[in-house]
C-alpha cells in the first residue's frame, strides 16, 4: 500500500493508465546560421499560441471560465517580451540552438519559482514547464499526448498532470488521479476537487511502481492507494466506494433543510472562517452563519498593520456575502502562539498566560478603535455581531465595551451611519469567565465557548506540548460541567450560548451539547452537514438525559465509550 | 513619473491580479517598470512580474517614461489600488 496527499476525496477502482510524456532531451548543437534559428523560434511560438488558443476555446467550454483562465495565462507566457528578448539574445549572442537557449532562459524562471516561499507560486513553476514544454516540442517536432480520445475508463498515473492534460482529457473516461508530485493546492488537486474525480498527490514514484492496465484502488480521503489488490480488498473498497456515494447524496439532500432534533429544538450550524475566501466553503456546506471568523489573518503575513479601510472591505465581503444571516466577528486575537512581526511582543515564559488578544487590544487601544471601526462601518452591509476573545473579567469586558461606545460616539460625531442591533457578546474560554458567567451574561448578548483554549486553561495542558496531549481531552468531566454551567447561566440571563471550538462539530460530542441546550454550533464548514444529519437523528429529551449522565461519570475516557455506545 | 504604492489586494500580485496588470500596462507605448526592493522589472512582462512574488502589504514602485507616461501611471495605480479582487 502507498500513501499521500489526499488531495481530492472519493473513492475509486479501475485500471490504470501511465501517462508520460515523451523526455525532451535539450541538446547543445552547432548551427547553420542564427536567422534561421531564430526564425525556427518564432515558428514554434507561433504554433503553440494557435494550439493554446484552441485548448483555451475547448476548456472555456468544457470546463468553464475560471480554468481556462489558465490558458490565457499560459498565452501570456508565449507573448512576454523579456522572455522572447532573452531567447533571442542568447541565440544571437551565443550563437546557440533555439531550443537550448529557450530552456536556459526557461529554466532561470523556474528556478526562481520553486523556491519562492508562497506554495501557490511553487506550484506555478508547472505552469511555466508546461507552457515552455510545447514550445519545446514544436522545436524538436515531438507529437503531444492526447487525452481527449480515451476510450475506456481509467486511472490516470502521471508524475504531474499538466493544465493541457487535464483540460483537453475526455473527462466522462477518468476514476481519477494519482502522481508522483504536488500538494493540496497544486494544479491537478485543484482540476480534480473541481471535476470531482478523487486524487491522491505526492506519492514519489508511483508511476514507476504501477505498470499499464495494472488494477488499482484507492481512497482521496485517506490518500491510500493499492495496486492489484486481492478480491477481498476489491470488495471492501466497492463497500466503501457506495458507502461514500449513498452518504455524499444523503448529505447534500440535507442542504436547506433545519438543523432540528426529531422532537422540535432548532439549533444554528455556523462555520469557522479566516479570510473572505472561505466564504465558498460556507456556501458549499450550507452554513446558516459565520460563528467565528478570525481577524488575525487580516493582520498576519505582512509588514504592518491593516488600515481601517482595508479591514472594512474584508468584513463587508463576509457580512454581505451571509446576509441575512448573522456573522461572528471576533475581535484582534493575537499573542500567544500567534506573534505579529511589527509588533514588538517580549519573549514571555506562559505566552497562553500572557499579553494577548483583548488584554493587549485594550493596552493598545488604537489598534483596537481601528478594528471597531472597520467593523461598525461594516454592519451596514449584514447581520454583524462582535465578539470579544480571552475576556478573564468583568473590568475587562466593561473595559472593551466602553471602547466600542467610544468609536460609536465618534462615529456619530463624523455622522457615519452603522447598524443599530449590532450584538455584542464575548468569548468563554477562561475558567474565570465560565465561573463568573452568570454576572457576565447580565452584560453581554451572547456567549460564545471557545473549547480549544478553555481545556488547555482548565486542565492546566499546554495543547502544543505534545508529551502531554493525551491529557488534552474534550470530554474530560471537568471541562464538560463548565460548559454546562455556561449554558445554563446564559439561559438564565436570556441570552443565546454558541461554541466555536472544535468541539462543536465532533460527532460524539455533539449529542451532549445539544442536550446541554447550546443553541449555536460554529465548526469547519466541511462537518456542517453531517452534524446536521445527527442532529436531525436526536430527540433533544434522550440528548438531555445522555448530557446530565455524562457530567456525573468520573473520567474522559469512560465518557467518551459511552458516547461511541449511544452513537451505534 | 513614478509612483510608490503598498499592494493592498488580499492574494498580493499572483497570478490572475498581475496577468491584469500586464494586459493593461501593454495598452501603453511608455515603457513601463515596476521597482520592487533592488530589482526594477519591465512590467510588460508576466514572468518578471511574477518572479518579484509580491504578496499583501510589499511596496512596489511604478516608474513610466514615454508619450503616455501619466496617463499609464494613474491609470495603473487606480487598476493596482482600487480595481484587483
Amino acid at each position: 500500500m502507498f500513501t499521500g496527499t489526499n488531495a481530492s476525496p472519493g473513492i475509486t477502482l479501475g485500471k490504470a493508465l501511465i501517462v508520460k510524456h515523451e523526455e525532451l532531451v535539450i541538446e547543445k548543437k552547432d548551427i547553420n546560421s542564427v536567422d534561421e534559428e531564430l526564425k525556427r523560434f518564432d515558428d514554434a511560438m507561433e504554433k503553440s499560441i494557435e494550439e493554446l488558443n484552441s485548448v483555451k476555446e475547448k476548456a472555456l467550454k468544457d470546463l468553464g471560465k475560471e480554468e481556462a483562465e489558465i490558458f490565457e495565462a499560459h498565452l501570456m507566457v508565449l507573448d512576454d517580451p523579456e522572455l522572447i528578448k532573452s531567447t533571442k539574445d542568447k541565440i544571437t549572442n551565443e550563437n546557440l540552438n533555439a531550443e537550448y537557449a529557450f530552456k536556459e532562459i526557461i529554466n532561470q524562471f523556474i528556478t526562481i519559482f520553486e523556491s519562492m516561499e508562497n506554495e501557490y507560486m511553487r506550484e506555478r513553476a508547472a505552469d511555466i514547464k508546461d507552457v515552455s514544454d510545447r514550445v519545446l516540442r514544436h522545436l524538436l517536432g515531438k507529437t503531444i499526448i492526447d487525452l481527449a480520445t480515451l476510450e475506456e475508463e481509467v486511472i490516470l498515473i502521471a508524475h504531474d498532470l499538466t493544465p493541457s492534460d487535464t483540460a483537453t482529457m475526455n473527462k466522462d473516461k477518468v476514476l481519477g488521479f494519482l502522481t508522483n508530485t504536488g500538494g493540496r493546492t497544486s494544479h491537478t488537486a485543484i482540476m480534480a476537487r473541481s471535476l470531482e474525480v478523487p486524487a491522491v498527490v505526492g506519492l514519489k514514484n508511483i508511476t514507476e511502481k504501477v505498470n499499464n492496465e495494472d488494477y488499482i484502488v484507492f481512497n482521496g480521503d485517506s490518500g491510500e492507494v493499492i495496486i492489484n489488490p486481492d478480491e477481498k480488498t476489491i470488495e471492501k473498497y466497492k463497500k466503501l466506494k457506495l458507502n461514500y456515494e449513498k452518504m455524499k447524496k444523503e448529505l447534500e439532500s440535507l442542504k436547506g433543510k433545519e438543523s432540528i432534533s426529531t422532537d422540535g429544538r432548532k439549533v444554528e450550524l455556523a462555520g469557522n472562517i479566516g479570510t473572505p475566501k472561505d466564504i465558498d466553503g460556507l456556501k458549499n456546506n450550507d452554513a446558516e452563519g459565520v460563528g467565528l471568523y478570525r481577524t488575525e489573518f487580516l493582520y498576519m503575513n505582512r509588514d504592518n498593520l491593516p488600515t481601517e479601510d482595508e479591514q472594512y472591505e474584508s468584513y463587508k465581503k463576509v457580512l454581505e456575502s451571509m446576509n441575512p444571516n448573522p456573522v461572528v466577528i471576533r475581535t484582534l486575537d493575537v499573542g500567544g502562539d500567534k506573534n505579529l512581526p511589527y509588533l514588538e511582543f517580549e519573549n514571555e515564559m506562559n505566552p497562553f498566560l500572557g499579553y494577548r488578544a483583548i488584554r493587549l487590544c485594550l493596552d493598545k487601544k488604537d489598534i483596537f478603535i481601528t478594528q471597531l471601526r472597520a467593523l461598525l462601518r461594516a454592519s451596514n452591509h449584514g447581520n454583524l455581531r462582535i465578539m470579544f476573545p480571552m475576556i478573564s473579567s468583568l473590568e475587562e469586558l466593561l473595559e472593551a465595551k466602553k471602547v466600542l461606545e467610544g468609536v460609536k460616539a465618534d462615529l456619530n460625531n463624523e455622522g457615519i451611519e452603522y447598524s443599530k442591533d449590532i450584538e455584542v457578546g464575548m468569548m468563554i474560554e477562561v475558567p474565570s469567565a465560565a465561573i463568573i458567567s452568570d454576572i457576565l451574561a447580565k452584560h453581554v448578548d451572547f456567549f460564545s465557548i471557545g473549547t480549544n483554549d478553555l481545556i488547555q486553561y482548565t486542565t492546566a495542558v499546554d495543547r502544543m506540548n505534545e508529551k502531554i496531549s493525551y491529557l488534552y481531552r474534550p470530554f474530560n468531566p471537568a471541562v464538560l460541567r463548565l460548559i454546562k454551567m455556561v449554558i445554563y447561566n446564559g439561559h438564565k440571563e436570556n441570552i443565546w450560548v454558541g461554541m466555536c471550538g472544535e468541539m462543536a462539530g465532533d460527532q460524539k460530542l455533539i449529542p451532549i451539547l445539544l442536550g446541554m441546550g447550546l443553541d449555536e454550533f460554529s465548526m469547519s464548514p466541511i462537518s456542517i452537514l453531517s452534524a446536521r444529519k445527527l442532529i436531525r437523528s436526536l430527540k433533544y429529551e434522550d440528548a438531555k438525559e445522555i448530557a446530565n449522565k455524562v457530567v456525573n461519570i468520573g473520567t474522559a475516557k469512560e465518557i467518551e465509550e459511552y458516547m461511541e455506545k449511544v452513537l451505534d | 513619473m513614478e509612483k510608490t504604492i503598498i499592494v493592498s489586494n488580499e492574494s498580493g500580485l499572483h497570478a490572475r491580479p498581475a496577468g491584469l496588470l500586464v494586459s493593461k500596462a501593454k495598452n501603453y507605448a511608455s515603457d513601463i517598470q515596476i521597482k520592487y526592493q533592488d530589482k526594477i522589472v519591465n512590467a510588460k512582462s508576466i514572468m518578471n512580474l511574477l518572479s518579484l512574488g509580491l504578496s499583501k502589504g510589499s511596496e512596489i514602485t511604478i516608474i513610466t517614461k514615454g508619450d503616455d507616461e501619466e496617463k499609464a501611471l494613474n491609470e495603473l495605480v487606480d487598476l493596482l489600488e482600487n480595481q484587483l479582487d
